[in-house]
Order: C-alpha cells, then sequence, then structure tokens
C-alpha cells in the first residue's frame, strides 16, 4: 500500500504542521481526558445522587467503585474459565450486569443494616459523613478479602481499535494515534447511561418521586411517596453507577484498591464543580475535571514544535505540573469553584 | 461519682492490658505501643478540639501530622552547605517569585471588579507560577546532583529537634488556615472534602519535591532527643539499676531509651491536655459548645460562627502537626510514603468517636484503646486466619484466607467506628454535660 503524504515531517518542516499537532494533541489530550472524564462523570453522578436523596457527601463511594470492580473481575475470571467471552469486546462487558447486581446488594444491605437508623433519627449530614467513613472501612476490607491488593489487567478481546503503527501507516503523518476499545467503550457506555439516568429522572413515576423528595422530604411524604422505595432506588442507582465507573476506569488504567480511593477527589470536584446535587452539573464536572488535569499535566513542548517555527520552540517541556500532581487539579479547581461560586456551575434547586 | 470512677476505671483496664503485653511478650514491645499510643492520643486530642468542640469534619488529618513530620527534618537536619551554594540563589528569586505574585494578585483586586476580577486574579496567579518555575527548576536540579545519594536535598537548620515540634503545629496551623479561609462557612461536607485534597496535596509535594525532603528516598537519621540505645549502655548506674531487677544491659539500654520518649511524649500530652481542658471550660469553650450545639442561635446573639471555626480548626491542627513531629523525632526517619489516609486520618477519627467526642479524656483514652487494637489486630487475624485455615483442606480456599489474615484491620477499624456511632455514639467517655442542664448536686 503506497503511503500517502499529507505533510513533510516535521524535522525537515520549515512551515508549521498542523495536522501532526492535531494528532499529537488528540492522542495524548483529548482522547485520554475524554474517557477519564466519562469515568469520573459516571462516578460524579453517583455520588450526587446519594447527595441529593440521602443529603450527605458519601466518602464509601470510592470504595463502592472498588468492591464493584472486584466483584466484575472475579465473574470475569469465571467466564475466562468457562471460555466464555464477547471477542472482539471485552469479557467484562459480559460480566458487568452481575457485578452490578451483587454491588447493589451491597449497597442495600448496607442501608438496611447501617444508614437506615440515622435516616429514621434524622441525624445531622456529618455524622452520616461519618458512618460513611465506617461503611468505607468495610467496603474496603471486603475488597482486600475478596482479591488482595495486587494490581490487575483484566482487559482481554481487541485492545485497539487504532494502533499507532496502523494510523501512521494509513495517514503518513509523523504523529501517531492510538484508540483503545476501552476508551471508545468508556464513552458510549457513558453516554448511553446518562441519558437512561436522565431520562429516568425526567419521565418514570419513581423518577419523579426522587426528585420531589430530594426537593422537600416532608412535602414528598405527604404526598404519599414511600420514601423507602426512594431510598431503595437511589442506591440501586448509585451502587451501578459506580460499578460502571469502577470497572471503565479499570479497564482503562488498571485495578488497585487504593487508586480507587484516590480518585475520590476528583469524584468530589466533579459533583462540587457541577453543583452538588445536580446530575447534569456532575458529568459536565466530570468532562471539566478530566481535560483540566489531563491539559495542566501534559508536556506541550511536542505540541508546540509543530505548530510553532523552530526558533521559537522553548526549551523546556512547557508542561504547568508534573504528573504527580495530577490530584492537585481537582484541588485546585475546587478551591476556585468554592472561592467564586460555591453553588457549583449550575444554580438553582437540586436536581 | 460515677463521673470520675467511670474513666478511672478504663483507663486501669487500658493500663493492665498494656502491663500484661510487657508481662507476655516483652517491656520493649509494651513502651513502643505506648509511645505510639501517647502520640496517636495528642492527634486525637486535636481532632476533639474540631469536632468535638465545634463540630468540624477535618478528612486530611494524615496532611497535617506529615507537615509536622517536614518541620522535623527542616529544623533538625544539619544543613547542606553546597546544596545552598549550587541552588540558593535560585531558590531565593523563586521565593521572591511568590511574594510578587501574592503582590501582583491584591494590586490586581484592587483594581478590578466583578467577574474581570476573578480572571485577572487566575492570570495573575498563572503568570506568576511560571516565573516562580523558571527559577525553581534550575534550583531543583542543582541541588538534587549535591551528593544525591545521602544528600541531594537542602537539609535543615541543624537545630535541636526539640524546636521541630512546636515549628510542626505552626506549619500545620498554617496550611489549615489557607483551607479552613476556603471552605469554612460554606456547607460542612465541603471543608471534609476540602481538607481530603490539601491532605493529597502536601503528600504529593512531600514525595516528589526532592529538594525539600529527598521526596521518597526518605530522610533518615534525624538527630534524636533522647541518647542512642548504644549511649544508655555506657552509662554505668542504669545497666546496674536494670541489673538489680535481672535485665541484661542491652534490654535495660532499650527499655531506658523507650521510656525516655515516653516521659517526654507523657509530658507534652499532659501539657496539652491541661490546656485542651482549661479552654474547654472557659468562656470560650461554653461559646464553642453553643456553636456547635445550635449554630444559628450562636450567630443571632452575635458570635461570629465562621471565625470561630476557622479558630478551632487552626487550633486543632497545630495539635495534629505537633503530634506529626513528635512521630517522625520518635522514628528518626521521615517516609513520606508512610503517610497513608487509612493509617492517620481515617483511624484517628475511630479514635476519637470511641473514646468520646468532646470529651478530652475520652480522646485520649480512645487513642490508647484504638492503638492497641491496631497492633494487635495483626496477631490475632493471623491466628483466626491460621484456625480457620486448619479446618479446611489444603487448596485454594485455605491460602487464600490464610493470606487476607491482614484484611482484618479494616474491617476491624470499620466495625469498632459502626458500632459505636451505632449504640454508643457518645463514645467510652461521654462529654460532660453542661452545668446548667445538670441536676443541682445535693450535699
Amino acid at each position: 500500500m503506497p503511503i500517502r503524504k499529507f505533510a513533510v515531517p516535521s524535522s525537515e518542516a520549515e512551515i508549521p504542521d498542523f495536522l501532526n499537532a492535531i494528532v499529537l494533541l488528540a492522542n495524548f489530550v483529548v482522547i485520554p481526558a475524554t474517557a477519564y472524564g466519562a469515568q469520573l462523570a459516571l462516578g460524579a453522578l453517583g455520588v450526587t445522587l446519594v447527595y441529593s436523596v440521602l443529603r450527605f457527601a458519601n466518602f464509601a463511594h470510592g470504595d463502592l467503585m472498588a468492591f464493584g470492580t472486584a466483584a466484575t473481575i472475579l465473574i470475569v475470571w469465571l467466564f475466562q474459565g468457562w471460555g466464555v467471552s464477547l471477542a472482539p469486546l471485552p469479557t467484562a462487558i459480559l460480566a458487568l450486569p452481575l457485578g452490578m447486581i451483587i454491588t447493589c446488594l451491597l449497597a442495600l444491605g448496607t442501608d438496611r443494616f447501617v444508614y437506615r437508623f440515622y435516616r429514621h433519627q434524622r441525624s445531622p449530614a456529618i455524622v452520616f459523613v461519618m458512618v460513611s467513613v465506617g461503611v468505607m472501612f468495610i467496603y474496603n476490607a471486603l475488597t482486600r478479602f475478596l482479591i488482595g491488593v495486587d494490581d490487575r489487567r483484566f482487559e482481554d478481546g481487541e485492545r485497539f481499535i487504532v494502533t499507532v503503527i496502523g494510523f501512521r501507516e494509513a495517514t503518513g503523518l509523523d504523529q501517531g494515534l492510538a484508540l483503545r476499545t476501552s476508551q471508545v467503550l468508556t464513552v458510549i457506555v457513558m453516554v448511553l447511561v446518562t441519558t437512561a439516568v436522565f431520562w429516568f429522572l425526567r419521565s418514570t413515576r419513581t423518577g419523579k418521586s426522587m426528585r420531589a423528595y430530594s426537593d422537600n422530604e416532608d412535602l414528598a411524604l405527604l404526598s404519599g411517596i414511600n420514601p423507602d422505595r426512594v431510598v431503595l432506588v437511589t442506591w440501586m442507582l448509585a451502587a451501578s453507577l459506580a460499578t460502571i465507573a469502577g470497572v471503565l476506569y479499570g479497564l482503562d488504567k488498571s485495578f488497585r484498591p487504593f487508586t480507587y480511593f484516590q480518585i475520590l477527589l476528583p469524584i468530589f470536584a466533579a459533583a462540587i464543580v457541577g453543583g452538588i446535587g445536580q446530575p447534569f452539573g456532575a458529568v459536565a464536572g466530570g468532562f471539566i475535571i478530566a481535560f483540566s488535569e489531563v491539559a495542566l499535566t501534559y508536556a506541550w513542548r511536542g505540541f508546540l514544535t509543530h505548530i510553532l517555527p523552530p526558533d521559537l520552540i522553548p526549551a523546556g517541556l512547557v508542561q504547568i505540573l508534573s504528573v504527580e500532581y495530577k490530584f492537585a487539579v481537582s484541588f485546585l479547581i475546587l478551591v476556585i469553584v468554592l472561592l467564586v461560586r460555591p453553588t457549583g456551575i449550575i444554580r438553582g434547586r437540586v436536581f | 461519682m460515677s463521673r470520675i470512677a467511670r474513666p478511672l476505671a478504663l483507663y486501669a483496664v487500658m493500663a493492665s492490658l498494656i502491663v500484661a503485653v510487657g508481662f507476655i511478650q516483652s517491656w520493649t514491645v509494651a513502651l513502643s505501643i505506648t509511645n505510639l499510643a501517647l502520640i496517636s492520643a495528642i492527634m486525637t486530642l486535636g481532632v476533639n478540639i474540631q469536632w468535638g468542640y465545634g463540630g468540624l469534619f477535618n478528612a486530611g488529618i494524615v496532611g497535617f501530622a506529615a507537615l509536622g513530620g517536614v518541620a522535623a527534618v527542616l529544623v533538625a537536619m544539619p544543613p547542606v552547605t553546597d546544596s545552598w551554594i549550587a541552588g540558593g540563589t535560585n531558590l531565593g528569586l523563586a521565593g521572591l517569585a511568590i511574594l510578587g505574585t501574592i503582590g501582583a494578585a491584591v494590586f490586581v483586586r484592587g483594581r478590578t471588579h466583578g467577574r474581570r476580577r476573578t480572571w485577572a486574579t487566575l492570570f495573575t496567579i498563572l503568570a506568576g507560577y511560571i516565573v516562580m518555575r523558571i527559577f525553581l527548576d534550575p534550583a531543583s536540579d542543582a541541588i538534587e546532583a549535591i551528593n544525591p545519594s545521602i544528600q541531594g536535598y537542602l537539609g535543615g537548620l541543624g537545630l535541636p529537634v526539640l524546636v521541630a515540634w512546636p515549628v510542626g503545629g505552626l506549619f500545620a496551623a498554617g496550611a489549615a488556615y489557607l483551607v479552613g479561609k476556603v471552605a469554612l462557612g460554606l456547607r460542612a461536607d465541603y471543608l471534609a472534602i476540602a481538607t481530603l485534597g490539601i491532605a493529597e496535596i502536601i503528600l504529593a509535594i512531600l514525595k516528589n519535591e526532592n529538594w525539600l525532603t529527598r521526596g521518597v528516598k526518605n530522610v533518615t537519621g534525624i538527630p534524636r532527643p533522647i541518647p542512642s540505645e548504644r549511649t544508655f549502655q555506657t552509662i554505668g548506674w542504669v545497666s546496674e539499676l536494670g541489673h538489680s531487677f535481672g535485665l541484661s544491659p542491652a534490654m535495660t539500654a532499650a527499655i531506658a531509651n523507650r521510656l525516655g520518649y515516653a516521659l517526654l511524649f507523657l509530658l507534652v500530652l499532659g501539657t496539652i491536655l491541661w490546656l485542651a481542658e482549661r479552654a474547654l471550660n472557659s468562656p470560650w469553650g461554653r461559646m464553642m459548645r453553643a456553636i456547635r450545639d445550635n449554630q444559628d442561635a450562636a450567630e443571632a446573639m452575635g458570635k461570629d460562627v465562621t471565625r470561630r471555626h476557622l479558630q478551632v480548626f487552626v487550633l486543632g491542627s497545630a495539635v495534629v502537626g505537633i503530634a506529626g513531629a513528635m512521630l517522625v523525632t520518635l522514628d528518626g526517619q521521615f517516609t513520606p510514603t508512610a503517610y497513608t489516609p487509612l493509617r492517620y486520618t481515617f483511624v484517628i477519627w475511630v479514635m476519637v468517636i470511641l473514646g468520646g467526642s468532646g470529651n478530652n479524656w475520652g480522646a485520649v483514652l480512645g487513642g490508647f484503646v484504638v492503638w492497641y487494637t491496631w497492633v494487635m489486630a495483626e496477631p490475632i487475624g493471623n491466628h483466626l486466619a491460621a484456625a480457620l485455615a486448619d479446618l479446611l483442606p489444603a487448596g485454594w480456599l485455605r491460602s487464600h484466607i490464610l493470606d487476607s489474615a491482614p484484611h482484618l484491620r479494616p474491617f476491624l477499624m470499620g466495625m469498632i467506628l459502626l458500632l459505636c456511632l451505632r449504640f454508643a455514639p457518645r463514645g467510652l467517655i461521654p462529654e460532660r454535660r453542661a452545668p446548667s442542664t445538670r441536676k443541682p448536686e445535693v450535699n
């Protein structure tokens, strides 16, 4: 196959080389940040749902994600043992519904034996937060009992849709572009799931009663809404979203229980940036956090080499923050939002 | 009467548990547990000041403890002159850049309004940050190149390590002031999330800024305030005293060394406890409780709630910082990777809740009980797993159970926290009720 040349390789380039620059940007910023943003959005959606209906910041959400992922991985192994697969898609997609069911059962059990008591007591939010720390410990221990603390990769099937070499050969560009199956899958699943959740909240009877309950609990109770049912549905949604987010994150990167505690911070930041209790804001917040994180920790030198004339190219990496500080980005955005607009980007009533 | 009898009994039980370790296992182990329990108790006191007095949830204790630990490095380690020569100028310029940025930001904010103000401030800070990096990056490279296997950082001031303890408190207080300024006065859980974030950032800085802390290469050999075990072996009367109890010289020295730390820590704990109790029983303490119990009413009475919260948050964090410096002093080394949120944030919370939030004596007791449990969870977990595994045939499940013994710790901590919140929310030693609601004492 003849290699067509769209652009002169940059080493000989006299003129700025925009196409390579765009591909570079897509490969190292846009694609990873979109996938990461979708994962954060799903996580933040779960946090925000719990916040708006049960009215507390759930510190156990990260470990709920870890548990859901661990359960799914165990089922993946089981399926792999049986030879069941969904090739070229990862087996995890097949195992995901079962993982979600298990996680839902765990969340409902937790609510029955832990949270319900405080709900009936009408305890202040901060007590719920404290309780969720206890639950976090238990989930953490459960996950470790189930699967240990090691790094697990469970991505199988066709790993790439577009490979770097394939892309280079097809386009003749200097810069390669890789598109992983897990990344595309993440975005598709995220779009489907958030659409379904928004439709559910907007159009179904249960969704409407959830909104009513979160808007004004007493009024909702007066008008005959069954609070137990609302809470039940909320936990099922939160647990399912946590499992989906966790599995997609694990497919994209790898599964280690501790990292799921760490992404609690970007998830909280996404929920607050979007206006805590606002489902749409949570999704938007997830993408804002992800894009800022990737853009601020990316070394822009390569990109600038393509678009600037050679004598203007900076000597340094043009990296604003080193990758180790990626969590600082979520925190910075959080601080800015708290200072400038504590209600988040989307104002108004919860939901 | 039971107000004194109950705590006394609980403390006696705790003491006998530690003494039991001394008799059964060894006295050095018992003293090591005591030393760490004393430090935990000080941290717990700090958190109790925030939670018990003010109702503030600090989810970043680990960060404040680590800041205290840095103080021990920066105060007590000898300075590395070569590093200062290599990178001092640029570092000074970077510092000036930070000051300049702050000045410029204040100036810009004075001249702009509304939405433009936000953007102008952000832009000024970003520009200042870039200028700072222009100086900091070469400084950091030059410093890290100096004798990297044992130095590669600036060193400290070479002062006595005890000076680091109040300095650690100051560091933590400074960080707490900044976080509190941003997150207090908003919804209660925002502080929790903001502290979670600041802790994550402090830890990231300590792990990665090698010129300051050597990062993951750790700083070892921090000067000790108590003579080392080897020095104690050379002191005649100590060995003789040990001999009269039938102890070998090495054992005597080990005990003397740990006992020295224990006394030092006890002194600090006693002082902080005394101050905390004084504060609690002063008009200030009553005001804090009033704010905690009914914020709106206190506000209506003219109390500046946000300011008081900031005050109590800074004070509590300072105490945690002091404890963090003491911890590094005890270890004699600074290991940034050792600071995990589970161990230093959430376990401290279990201590506060179990001990009795709002009651300082309870908080101290909680520190002891939970630390003891934490230490004992490992042998108990191994025992349990071994006993359980014995019932099973050799195979996958058996080895899995043996492997999962260490995971008993988080499970136990979670159970203690949940059971305590559910069935004894006021803790082992409940908070004393305010005198006005207590029945007048007959007699």
